[in-house]
This record gives structure tokens, C-alpha cells and sequence, in this order.
């Protein structure tokens, strides 16, 4: 009787009201601070100005803001059924990139929508996670650790990294691919798999080098040595050290930071945006964007461990390891700590569509939270 | 179910180890900031502030130089340039046919121009044209709506108001030469000048200052963004001289046309109040930089304009030299007022001939009558009595043979020849004639214009020994000046004989005696050959110096003073083949003496 009414409990369908006390206000309340930072630091790099940056910034997260909170009162049931489709309709985007892709950036990889320009790259990260979420919460344990099992997942993620790889956008690519690992790793496909994997990878690499622009490969050489060539490619990195180690423990003040101010500083505004901020507030500042991105990572490991589906766990196991990407990928990047490859800090950086595919991915594990509950039980193909 | 359970154990385990994973590389990345920030944030600091920051000297001001009156001698002019930015000017090409209207360019100007701003970045100013004048500036102020991109910039440069007449002893400055640069590296500075020549170089430390600078901050593009520091540096020490500028211009006015040198001092004090060499050249040219032809037409000059003959120019000092000779006899008492010489025209020494300049004779002369008529042979004997090494020593203390430590490059010593010079010059002994030839100051004697005032103005201020100097003597160091071993007596003759050179009816500079109120001149003129009279020559009659040409003919010398009953200014006057010292050089110290008096100084 208790366990009946239990279970009735757990998966009944909740009110609009409810769902919205139930969202995680803490949450959302770290987004929006980090917009807001993002905003601060973009009206700084224009010389204390709103445009032609931090209006546009504001604007587009209000619009995502909505989207992530009509995101989160969608049906949890709607994800898990058209996971499979949003997929293949995302790779159909990616594939027509490549065909009809309008360049931007020396790369193909916008979709002009008019209103804005479409990055199926940055919707794939999200589809693919909702792809295999979904294949694997159909899978049994035993047929995940077996080769026959994990084969069309395996192809479903590298098909679209190589799409990607080839627009060219390495970075996006390699990210695709390693959220795609940690999801293999989290459903239990085993550690000697993924050691022969590496093992392929190291004996593919040099043939992959090959493959690489040149551009790619000076930035990789440039990141294993910076002094290589110092008015070159070189010279993003070295200015951005001394932009970001001459901010010191409080850093030079707001609209003080002179790196950034006198153009020395590359890309100040999108991908080495976390440097002008560590310019202007120092090594505090820095700490302060790094815990508030630690506390959303944190919270989407306990909202796994809180929801009841194996599909909603993976999903936001998923997407918050591609957050964890962006960000770890981005800092570590203008710290010097990996080459140089394009991924911005999500939020805080300017431009459309990290943002929109971030928040959208928030928007999906604040559902997946909001209907913890819920069990979605498991299509099986065996039982 | 079980399995469900398995799937979902599995799970939660691998999440666990991502998790952990997680956090360490969020670890490693708060590591990271924390050693760029804080372990290494001054070394940044540093780099970055060396990116932003340039820095540009600013010239200090050349300390100003007064002469003891207060007239300014060299000043800071300041000095108008046009220049161009070229991402200021819409149409470079319009903006150059606009400013050639005003201010003509030539074609290779113009194409330096071009040339200039091709080679720089578009916001760097280029000179189009230096040394405006006022009306040009304000004709391009005027059109200047019609001119984007010209600006006008001022600097600063050397300024001489009295131009020629202050170049030999003021000098000059010019650009600093590599030598100078090896030796002090901070002088490495476009646009920096140093003294070159005289004054400006002998107190260059003290006028040159303490440069400051500008702290600029730059963009990536070395665009200037706006000013940081500003720090003035110290302007050069002003200068007080103990020229008297007025003295100067009458003083070289009097040379009119000749070539020469004079030298006027304060007896008392040995404050140099004129200095004159002549032909003189105008220093303005060294600091505005002069032309080709102006350079050429001043080293092709026979009458060697850029000479500072002054001090560098040793010339025999012929019968000015008497003064010497009289002063040695009189104070080693191998004569006295009373001792008399019979001058017949000619001096016999073995079986060499010595002339008077009269060959007539002079009769019977004691010291004074001997040095009124520069009679020749009175001082050949007086020479040979005494001794060329008693000569020496009274010409040494009288400030000949010496620098007089003035400071100057090219200063001569002269020469004061004695039996030690000759054994270590020639390996020789003196000979007796040699001894006769230095008694009327010719022969191995050499000395310059300021050896000659300072040897009058130690006689006349009664044997003390002043040192030439520009700067004004303080009470202090004038209380110490030292009394040299010269009795007041044997002055006082000397004084007599240099009296009767001027005032007598006798005298041989009789025609530049003047009375201003009581107030007379006393000398001695000179006239020094400066070619050999052959044997043959002298047999067939002596070429008159008029019909020689220009530089055969003798240097003409005047030493004098005044007043005579208590001295105040000395002078010496030396004209280069002036050919008569009473007729030529005597009347030019006159009137310097006179202009002196007059104005009192």
C-alpha cells in the first residue's frame, strides 16, 4: 500500500506551479550572475560602453533565459521521445552545413537564419547527448559492455565529430567526442576499451596531423612553445599571460585594465574574455567566475544522483559535462594550459550560439531536476 | 530488475570518478591562476607596463649666458617646424599643393616628404619644413582650416643676439658626435646639442642641465593614448661673463677689415672684458645647420675665420717683448734708469751684424728712451747682459710659455725659448745671437694675444699674478692673488718708457695718444717680420710692405693700458700683416682703451 502510493506519487504529472517552486532557484541564480559578469566585462572592453557588446549580451540572454525556463516546463517524457529524431534532424543541419555553409571565420559553420546565424555544431553537442542518453537507458548493463552493443552509439558520436573536424572546428569536434567518452564511461563500457582506444587514437595521430590546417597545427606548436614565434601566433598567448598575471591578487581596477584598453589583448571580447576579467579584478575576480561555474557543475552531479530515471540522469550527466568542457577548455586555453582552440566561456564571452546552446542545455537539466521523480521505466528490446 | 539495478550501481560509481575528475582539473586551473596572478603578478606587471609605456626625453633648456652687464650673449630661440600627419590629411597631394603656395618646397623637399611618409606609420608627424619665420607661421595658421594634417611644433635652439661677435668665445653647439656618445651614452638623444667650441664647451656641464622626460602611454599600435608623467628636468645654469658686450663690438669693429686677434683685461683682476679674433663667423649657422657654400666660403677663407686667433694664434711678439727684456735687466740690476747704451744702427756680435730698425741710430738712450723709440739695440745689449734664462724666468712670470689654463681646446702655450729648451729641442747650445734675436722678441719667442694682455696687465698692476678669466672674480680670490718677485721701481721705469711710447712727441705710437680728463695710455708697439730679409734684399734696398702681398707683410702688435697713473685695463693687439704695429695696431687698442675708459666698466 505504502509502496503503491509511493510509486503513484513519483510519477504523477505535476502543475505548472509546482514545477515552478521546484526549479532550482540557486541554479539559475549562478547564470544569471554570470551573464551579468559577462555583461560587465564586455561594457569594459568597449572602452566603458554598451555597444556594440554588452547590449546585445543582455538582450540575447534575456531571450535564452526565456527559452531555458519554457525548456524546463516542457513534458520530460517529450525529450526522451524525440531524442532520436532531434538527433538525426541536427546531423541533417550539420550535413547541409557542409553543403550550403556560409563562411564565417575561414569556416563553415553557420546556417544563416536571417534573425541569426545557426551553428548546428553547438545543437549537436545537446542532440548527442540526447541520443545516447536515450540508447543507453534502453540498453542492459550486459549489452553495454559488450562490442555489439556500444558499436552504433560509438559511430553516432564520431560521424558528426567528423563532419565537424572538417568544417574545420578541431575544438568543437574533440569536445563532441569527449563528452561522448565520459557517457561511454559513465553507462560502464569498460577501461580496457577505452585503452585500446587511445591505442588506436596514438598510432591514428600522426595521420591526423596530416589532415590538420596549418593554422591548427601552429597553434599547437605555438601552445607547446609561445616563444616559437612571438609577433606571430605566439603573441595572442604571451599578451594574454601578461594581460591576465598583471591583473595581481585585486587586479587593475574596472575599466583600468590597460592589456585590453590599448589593444593589446586578442579577442578580448569572445574567447580571451576571461582574461580582461582577470586583468580588471585580479586573481579574486578569477576565483569568484571559476566557483561560480564549479557550484552549476556541482549542482548537476546532485541533480543526477537525485533523479530517478536512467535517462535523465545520463542527460544531465551529459550536458553538464559538455558545460564542464566549455568552461575547463576555455580557462585552461588563456592560462596557457592548452592550445589555443576557440571554445568560448560560455555566458561570459560574447556571441549567439555558445550561449544559446548552453542555456538550452540548462534548460533541459532544470526539466530533468524539476521531474526527478519521475521514472520513466526502461524500453527494453530483451525483457 | 536486478540488472536495472546493476546499470544504475555502475553508474552512480563512474559518475563519482567524473565528478572527481572534474574537480580536479577545476583544481589545477585555480592552481594555475593563483601562480599567474599572485606568485607572478609583478613580473607581469612589469611587462605590461613596459608594453604601454614610452618614454621621451625632453631636452632641458641650455643654461642662458649674460655678459657682466646683464646683456643676454646666448639664449634658447624657439624654433617653428610644419610638420605632417598623414592619416590626418584627406588627400596628401592637395595638402602639399596647398602648403607649396605659402611656404615653397623644391622638388627633392617635396620628395623627402613623400619618402618620409611612406616609411613611417600614418599617425607619425613628418617635418616639412624647419626654421619658419614668424610671418610663415602665421600664414599657415591662417590657412590652416584648408591644411588638415599640418600642425606647427616648436623647439627649442641655440640663439647668439650679437652672432659674430661673441663665436670665438662663446663657440658654438652642435649635434653630439659619435666620440661623445661612447663616452656618456645618455647623450644618445635626437635633436640633443652639446657645446662644441669655446665657453659653450668649457662649461657644457654646467649649462646643459638635467634632460627630463615625458611618460607616454601606447597602444598596441604605438598610437599615443594619453600623457602619464611629465617631468620638467632641470634648465642649464645661467652664465655670467665677464664680457663686456659693448667693449666687444667696439673692440672688433676697430679691426674693421683686418685679420687679427686683441684681448682687453681688468689688470686687477684678470676678468677677460673683450675678446676678439677676426675675421669671426656667425655661430647661429652651427645650431641651424648652414649651407654647403657657407661652409665652403668659411674654410677657404685665407684669414682663417673659424681661428680663434686669440688664443691659438703664437706669433712672434717682437718689440712688445721689450717690455720683458727691460723688466729682467732692471730686476737682475745689470742696468738701471741710469744705464745708457749708444745706439749707432748696427750691433756687432763676432762677425755678425745686428740692425736697429733706424738704421741711422738712436745715439745715446737709457731704458726709458730705449723702449719710447723701440730702439733695437739697446735691448741687444741689454739681452746680452742679463741673459736668456733670466728672460725666460721674467717672461714665465709675466704669463708667457703658458696656457693660463683658459680651458680651451686649440690654446697655444707660444714659446719662451731658454738654454735647457734648446739643449732638449735641438741637442745644441744656445748661441749669443740667438740671445741678441729674443732681446727684440724675435727668434724662437712666440706668443698669443692673451699671453700678451696678461704680461700687461701683470706689469702695470704692479707684479701681481692675475690669470685671465671669463667669469666674474670674487673679492675673496682677488684678495689672494699672489705678488709676484718684481720691484715696484722697476715697474715704474718700464711704466715711464711705455708712457713716452704714446705720449711723447718721440714715441713711436705717438699718433694713438689720447686725454680723456687726464686720462692717458701708456704701450709698446711691434712689428714683426714674417718673411727672411735676404742679404741681397738688404743691399738693393728693402721692399716696402705695402707693395708685398697681403700675408708677406709684418704682423703689426700693440700691447697697451690706461689709465697710466692707475692701470685698470690691459690690452694687446695683434693684426696679421697689419705691416706697422704703431700704425695699424697701436691706434686699434686706442680706441679700444678709449671706448673701456668711457664706459667705465
Amino acid at each position: 500500500m505504502m509502496a503503491a502510493m509511493y510509486q503513484s506519487n513519483f510519477n504523477r504529472q505535476l502543475s505548472i506551479k509546482e514545477k515552478f517552486f521546484k526549479l532550482s532557484f540557486a541554479y539559475i541564480l549562478c547564470i544569471v550572475l554570470l551573464a551579468l559578469i559577462g555583461t560587465l566585462t564586455l561594457y569594459s572592453a568597449a572602452g566603458g560602453a554598451m555597444t556594440p557588446w554588452a547590449k546585445n549580451h543582455i538582450v540575447r540572454f534575456v531571450f535564452c533565459f526565456c527559452l531555458m525556463i519554457g525548456l524546463a516546463f516542457v513534458d520530460v517524457k517529450v525529450y526522451l521521445k524525440y531524442s532520436y529524431l532531434a538527433y538525426f534532424f541536427v546531423l541533417l543541419l550539420l550535413i547541409s552545413v557542409e553543403v550550403f555553409g556560409h563562411i564565417g571565420m575561414g569556416a563553415q559553420r553557420w546556417i544563416d537564419l536571417k534573425v541569426f546565424k545557426l551553428q548546428p555544431s553547438e545543437l549537436m553537442k545537446i542532440s548527442m547527448v540526447l541520443f545516447l542518453a536515450k540508447y543507453f537507458h534502453s540498453s542492459t548493463l550486459h549489452q553495454i559492455q559488450t562490442i555489439k552493443g556500444i558499436i552504433a552509439p560509438f559511430l553516432m558520436a564520431l560521424f558528426p565529430a567528423i563532419l565537424i573536424a572538417f568544417e574545420p572546428d578541431l575544438g568543437t569536434s574533440l569536445m563532441l567526442l569527449f563528452t561522448a567518452m565520459v557517457i561511454f564511461f559513465a553507462v560502464g563500457v569498460q577501461v580496457w576499451k577505452f585503452c585500446l582506444g587511445f591505442g588506436g587514437l596514438l598510432v591514428l595521430a600522426p595521420i591526423a596531423w596530416h589532415f590538420l590546417h596549418d593554422y591548427q597545427k601552429n597553434r599547437v606548436l605555438t601552445f607547446l612553445n609561445p616563444e616559437r614565434d612571438p609577433l606571430g601566433s605566439g603573441y595572442h598567448i604571451i599578451q594574454a599571460k601578461i594581460a591576465l598575471g598583471s591583473g595581481g591578487v585585486f587586479g587593475k581596477g574596472f575599466l583600468n585594465g590597460t592589456q585590453s584598453y590599448l589593444n593589446f589583448l586578442p579577442e578580448k571580447h569572445t574567447d580571451f574574455i576571461f582574461t580582461m576579467l582577470c586583468e580588471e579584478f585580479g586573481f579574486v575576480g578569477g576565483v569568484f567566475v571559476i566557483l561560480l561555474n564549479l557550484i552549476l557543475i556541482i549542482y548537476g552531479y546532485l541533480f543526477a544522483y537525485r533523479i530517478t530515471s536512467y535517462y535523465g540522469k545520463l542527460v544531465v550527466i551529459g550536458l553538464n559535462t559538455n558545460y564542464f568542457m566549455y568552461v575547463f577548455i576555455n580557462i585552461a586555453m588563456v592560462l596557457g594550459l592548452l592550445p589555443v582552440v576557440g571554445i568560448p566561456l560560455p555566458l561570459v564571452s560574447y556571441g549567439g550560439t555558445a550561449m544559446l546552446s548552453v542555456m538550452i542545455s540548462f534548460g533541459m537539466i532544470l526539466c530533468m531536476d524539476v521531474n526527478h521523480h519521475i521514472n520513466l521505466g526502461r524500453q527494453s528490446f530483451n525483457d | 530488475m536486478n540488472r536495472d539495478n546493476d546499470k544504475g550501481k555502475t553508474l552512480l560509481k563512474r559518475t563519482l570518478i567524473i565528478a572527481f575528475l572534474s574537480f580536479c582539473l577545476i583544481f589545477a586551473l585555480l592552481v594555475r591562476l593563483y601562480y599567474l596572478e599572485v606568485i607572478e603578478g609583478e613580473k607581469y606587471k612589469v611587462l605590461s607596463d613596459e608594453n604601454r609605456i614610452a618614454t621621451r626625453v625632453l631636452i632641458a633648456p641650455r643654461g642662458v649666458v649674460y655678459d657682466r652687464n646683464g646683456s643676454v650673449l646666448a639664449t634658447n630661440k624657439q624654433n617653428f617646424q610644419a610638420l605632417i600627419i598623414a592619416e590626418q590629411t584627406p588627400s596628401l597631394d592637395e595638402t602639399l599643393q596647398r602648403f607649396k603656395s605659402i611656404i615653397p618646397l623644391n622638388e627633392a623637399q617635396e620628395q623627402k616628404i613623400r619618402q618620409e611618409i611612406r616609411k613611417n606609420k600614418r599617425f607619425v608627424p613628418v617635418k616639412m619644413k624647419g626654421e619658419l619665420s614668424w610671418d610663415e607661421v602665421a600664414a599657415l595658421q591662417l590657412n590652416a582650416a584648408d591644411m588638415p594634417g599640418v600642425v606647427i611644433d616648436e623647439g627649442l635652439e641655440r640663439f647668439y643676439p650679437l652672432g659674430a661677435y661673441s663665436a670665438h668665445f662663446l663657440g658654438y653647439v652642435g649635434s653630439v658626435s659619435q666620440k661623445e656618445i661612447d663616452q656618456e651614452p645618455m647623450l644618445a638623444v635626437p635633436g640633443f646639442k652639446v657645446g662644441k667650441a669655446g665657453l659653450e664647451k668649457v662649461f657644457e656641464k654646467k649649462l646643459r642641465g638635467q634632460s627630463g622626460h615625458i611618460k607616454l602611454e601606447v597602444n598596441a599600435y604605438g598610437r599615443v593614448v594619453k600623457e602619464i608623467e611629465r617631468q620638467r628636468g632641470k634648465e642649464g645654469e645661467a652664465l655670467v661673463l665677464s664680457i663686456d658686450s659693448r667693449l666687444q663690438k667696439v673692440a672688433q669693429d676697430a679691426f674693421e677689415d683686418h685679420s687679427g686677434a686683441a684681448v682687453v683685461l681688468d689688470v686687477h683682476s684678470g676678468e677677460i672684458l673683450a675678446f676678439v679674433s677676426v675675421p669671426s663667423f656667425d655661430p647661429n649657422l652651427f645650431s641651424t645647420g648652414m649651407s654647403q657654400n657657407d661652409w665652403q666660403a668659411l674654410i677657404s677663407n685665407e684669414k682663417h675665420p673659424l681661428t680663434n686667433k686669440a688664443v691659438s694664434g703664437a706669433y712672434s711678439p717682437g718689440s712688445t717683448f721689450k717690455v720683458v727684456v727691460a723688466l729682467a735687466a732692471l730686476q737682475a740690476g745689470v742696468i738701471s734708469e741710469n744705464t745708457t747704451f749708444d745706439c749707432t744702427g748696427v750691433f756687432d756680435l763676432g762677425d755678425h751684424k745686428f740692425h736697429c730698425w733706424k738704421h741711422s741710430g738712436h745715439g745715446v738712450l737709457n731704458v726709458v728712451g730705449a723702449l719710447k723709440h723701440s730702439c733695437d739695440v739697446f735691448f741687444y745689449e741689454a739681452a746680452l747682459k742679463v741673459g736668456i734664462d733670466k728672460i725666460a724666468q721674467m717672461a714665465r712670470l709675466l704669463g708667457l710659455g703658458s696656457d693660463l689654463n683658459i680651458g680651451f681646446e686649440n690654446a697655444s702655450k707660444g714659446l719662451i725659448p731658454d738654454r735647457q729648451w734648446k739643449e732638449n729641442r735641438f741637442k745644441n747650445k744656445w748661441l749669443k745671437g740667438e740671445t741678441v734675436l729674443a732681446g727684440i722678441g724675435q727668434g724662437y719667442v712666440l706668443a698669443t694675444p692673451l699671453q700678451l694682455a696678461v704680461m700687461t696687465a701683470r706689469v702695470v698692476n704692479g707684479g701681481y699674478e692675475i690669470m685671465p678669466r671669463f667669469t666674474k672674480l670674487t673679492l675673496k680670490d682677488k684678495a689672494q692673488i699672489k705678488k709676484l718677485p718684481i720691484n715696484f721701481e722697476n715697474i715704474e721705469i718700464v711704466k715711464k718708457g711705455m708712457f713716452d711710447v704714446v705720449n711723447d712727441k718721440e714715441g713711436t705710437a705717438k699718433r694713438a695718444r689720447f686725454d680723456i680728463g687726464g686720462l692717458k695710455m701708456g704701450g709698446k708697439t711691434g712689428t714683426t717680420q714674417v718673411r727672411r730679409i735676404s742679404l741681397k734684399e738688404r743691399k738693393t734696398g728693402i721692399i716696402k710692405d705695402e707693395d708685398l702681398a697681403w700675408h708677406l707683410r709684418n704682423h703689426a702688435l700693440f700691447v697697451g693700458y690706461a689709465p697710466h697713473d692707475f692701470p685698470k685695463y690691459a690690452v694687446a693687439v695683434v693684426v696679421e700683416h697689419g705691416s706697422s704695429g704703431s700704425g695699424v695696431a697701436a691706434p686699434i687698442a686706442s680706441k679700444i682703451l678709449q671706448e673701456a675708459l668711457k664706459l667705465g666698466i
